[in-house]
């Protein structure tokens, strides 16, 4: 097999990985708007949040530290603990969920009813009122997030490779840990809601809200559940990114990159984010591998989006979406 | 009793259709058009002009370009940052391959070739609506600064990849470059802003206009009483681009003077003219002038307050600064989704009854 052949499969490789973390942002998303019906821009804003307040719990870090000091003079930044992993990731989720209910109680109730690019904005506050807040929680450095998966190359797919083509495959242990664990959310998450009560009101509000409204579903508790659900993906996301490269703003910008992943999924399937985010990732890298020496490099911020808008013009409601039908 | 409609009659139609029909509107438009003309250039310092006032006149274009986009057509566009960059390259081209070319045309010039980048990333609007749109036009945002970043004819293949405003004078005083002064600035932009609100407030209210705002609201029934999406969609990408390509090219001639792509247009940008169009108010000329004038006016006073008033790090403070303009977007929308031009609907309808309200 040509060298070439090998080191494309390698890039498609490690797209398939980061097309996995794509997903991971993207799901939260399609949560939220088949749910409500909000697109909800804040979400990887969310996932930094969740991961700074890990970090955060983790190192025993004194919420608002630079806040005090400023205020009063004084020079305290931590409590000088530290909880153990799975302590401060239940922690998180507590967090997580409560950030969901305060979101629901004080914004999104006051906007029922109002036109789709009004909630739009409202997210989009929201993005820069929870990236202010994290900073001014837990400071702006960049932090080191350890979670106990191991990093580094994975040693195992570089033999079998090896023995294999004559060639070992570069790819991160962190890259395929992240991969098994996205896995296992999305399948949590549709038996969550194929077998239990929660998920199957869940399923009937994405499918209509006057419906659901008329045979008892609780709208609100729904949103709540689907913003914290929401929470928990961003954690996870926010997770694998912060142990991959640090706790930092780029985290938020993930985001952005998850939008073509839904253009390309459709905006309201599950598996369509899933599938989207593995095309995105794949394509990104081959792109770059054969034609960013070419036109120059750093194809990766922007071939994404162009890769959507043309797949657009083909298919308007993406891969998975239900079809646009019109009336007047 | 301050503002009336009763007595004021209209003999001619002329009259009736004018821009602003009630008597108030009209006076206090002309009063604030002559205190910007003619008390402003007198009173105003370097510091007003740099923090506040030429900030405001340039995005309150910008506003006005998405406003025409978003507001009066319905087409949400998330790439204004990247549409100001192209006018803020192609005035710089323009001005170092033609140095003679008066800085006036060449910022129209620049308009225009924003106008033409527009309508070609608002083909795709022709098929797809909504937030699909939105993020399509992302891939405006983010391969125009990567062209922009990458391609060194952009820059003149300048070391740091920074563009620079030459000095180019109207009239003799210069308006770019570092020796042009506060007062000569400002009137500079001022006059691109008023020529600006005046075409989009004709434009909007004359036929072209009434087409965007029917596709807007509904455009499969727009399509079936005549009026073309075609070239309704494509006109308003290119009226929006336009406007903002302006913006664009005086902001880095005028206002920056150095700029570079990925730092000075990138996506905050868009999203912070999207937030002075929604909370100026969709669909008002009106709302665009006061959502930049809110946007603009108070992360200056916050700064203000935090920084020089209670002496808290300017870290602390910036993001404090961040959360503070989030949460208050958010109130914004809770408490007024239309804006403060909702507002001033409001308070223009207690002032008619005033001070008998039954």
């Amino acid at each position: 097999m040509p060298d070439t052949m090998l080191f494309a499969m390698e890039a498609a490789l490690n797209g398939l990985t980061a097309g996995v973390m794509y997903a991971l942002v993207a799901l939260g998303f399609v949560l939220i708007f088949k749910a409500s019906g909000i697109f909800n821009f804040s979400q990887g804003v969310m996932a930094l949040f969740a991961a700074l307040t890990l970090v955060g719990l983790q190192s025993g870090q004194v919420p608002f530290a630079h806040l005090i000091n400023a205020i009063f003079g004084t020079r305290i930044h931590y409590f000088g603990w530290t909880l153990p992993t799975l302590v401060a990731i239940a922690g998180t989720v507590a967090v997580m969920v409560a950030f969901a209910w305060l979101v629901e109680r004080y914004i999104f109730r006051h906007l029922v009813n109002q036109e789709p690019i009004i909630l739009f904005m409202a997210t989009i506050g929201l993005a820069y009122f929870l990236e202010g807040l994290g900073d001014v929680m837990w400071g702006a450095e960049v932090k080191r997030l350890d979670v106990g998966i191991p990093q580094g190359m994975s040693g195992t797919v570089d033999d079998l490779t090896f023995a294999w083509f004559g060639y070992g495959f570069y790819m991160d242990t962190l890259e395929l840990w992240a991969a098994l664990i996205a896995g296992v959310l999305v399948l949590s998450l549709i038996l969550f809601s194929q077998y239990t009560k929660q998920g199957r009101a869940l399923r009937a509000v994405a499918d209509d809200h006057q419906a659901a409204l008329s045979v008892g579903i609780s709208l609100r508790f729904i949103w709540v559940l689907v913003w914290s659900m929401a929470g928990i993906v961003a954690l996870v996301a926010g997770m694998m990114w912060g142990a991959k490269s640090g706790v930092q703003f780029s985290l938020s910008l993930i985001a952005l990159k998850a939008l073509p992943v839904l253009i390309l999924g459709g905006f309201t399937s599950i598996p369509g984010a899933i599938v989207g985010g593995l095309i995105i990732g794949v394509g990104e890298r081959l792109f770059d591998f054969f034609l960013g020496p070419i036109i120059g490099g750093a194809t990766e911020n922007w071939f994404a989006y162009m890769l959507a808008l043309v797949f657009l013009l083909f298919r308007p409601q993406g891969l998975f979406g239900e079809k646009i039908i019109e009336r007047v | 009793m301050i503002y009336r409609e009763a007595g004021d009659f209209k003999t001619t139609y002329a009259a009736d259709n004018q821009t602003f029909p009630i008597k108030g509107d009209r006076f206090a438009y002309y009063v604030v058009l002559a205190f910007a003309l003619g008390v402003m250039p007198f009173i105003i310092t370097d510091y007003w002009a740099n923090a506040i006032v030429i900030p405001f006149l340039i995005y309150t274009i910008a506003a006005l370009g998405l406003n025409i986009l978003i507001g009066y057509c319905g087409q949400l566009s998330l790439g204004t940052g990247g549409f100001m960059a192209v006018g803020a390259y192609s005035s710089f081209k323009l001005m170092t391959s033609f140095p003679e070319l008066s800085i006036v045309f060449v910022v129209i010039l620049a308009g225009l070739c924003t106008a033409a980048v527009g309508v070609a990333f608002g083909l795709p609007s022709l098929r797809i609506k909504g937030f699909y749109l939105a993020v399509a036009t992302l891939a405006a945002q983010f391969f125009l600064i990567w062209l922009f970043t990458r391609t060194g004819w952009f820059f003149n293949y300048s070391p740091t990849g920074m563009i620079t405003a030459p000095t180019r004078t109207v009239f003799g005083y210069p308006v770019t470059g570092p020796r042009a002064s506060a007062v000569s600035m400002y009137l500079f932009c001022l006059a691109f802003l008023i020529a600006v609100a005046w075409l989009a407030r004709n434009l909007t209210r004359g036929t072209l206009g009434r087409k965007w705002m029917a596709i807007r609201d509904m455009d499969i029934a727009a399509e079936i009483i005549g009026v073309n999406p075609l070239t309704a969609k494509l006109s308003a990408f290119a009226v929006s681009s336009f406007f903002v390509g302006i913006a664009g090219a005086l902001l880095f001639t005028v206002y920056l003077g150095a700029a570079e792509a990925g730092e000075a247009f990138g996506i905050d940008k868009s999203f912070l003219v999207l937030f002075m169009v929604i909370i100026g108010g969709l669909g008002s000329i009106l709302g665009s002038f006061l959502g930049a004038f809110f946007l603009i006016v108070g992360p200056v006073l916050l700064k203000l307050l935090l920084v020089d008033n209670l002496r808290w790090p300017s870290d602390v403070a910036a993001h404090l600064e961040i959360m503070i303009i989030g949460a208050l977007i958010i109130i914004f929308l809770v408490l007024e989704p239309h804006g403060l031009t909702a507002l001033w609907r409001t308070i223009k309808e207690k002032l008619r009854l005033w001070p008998f309200p039954h």
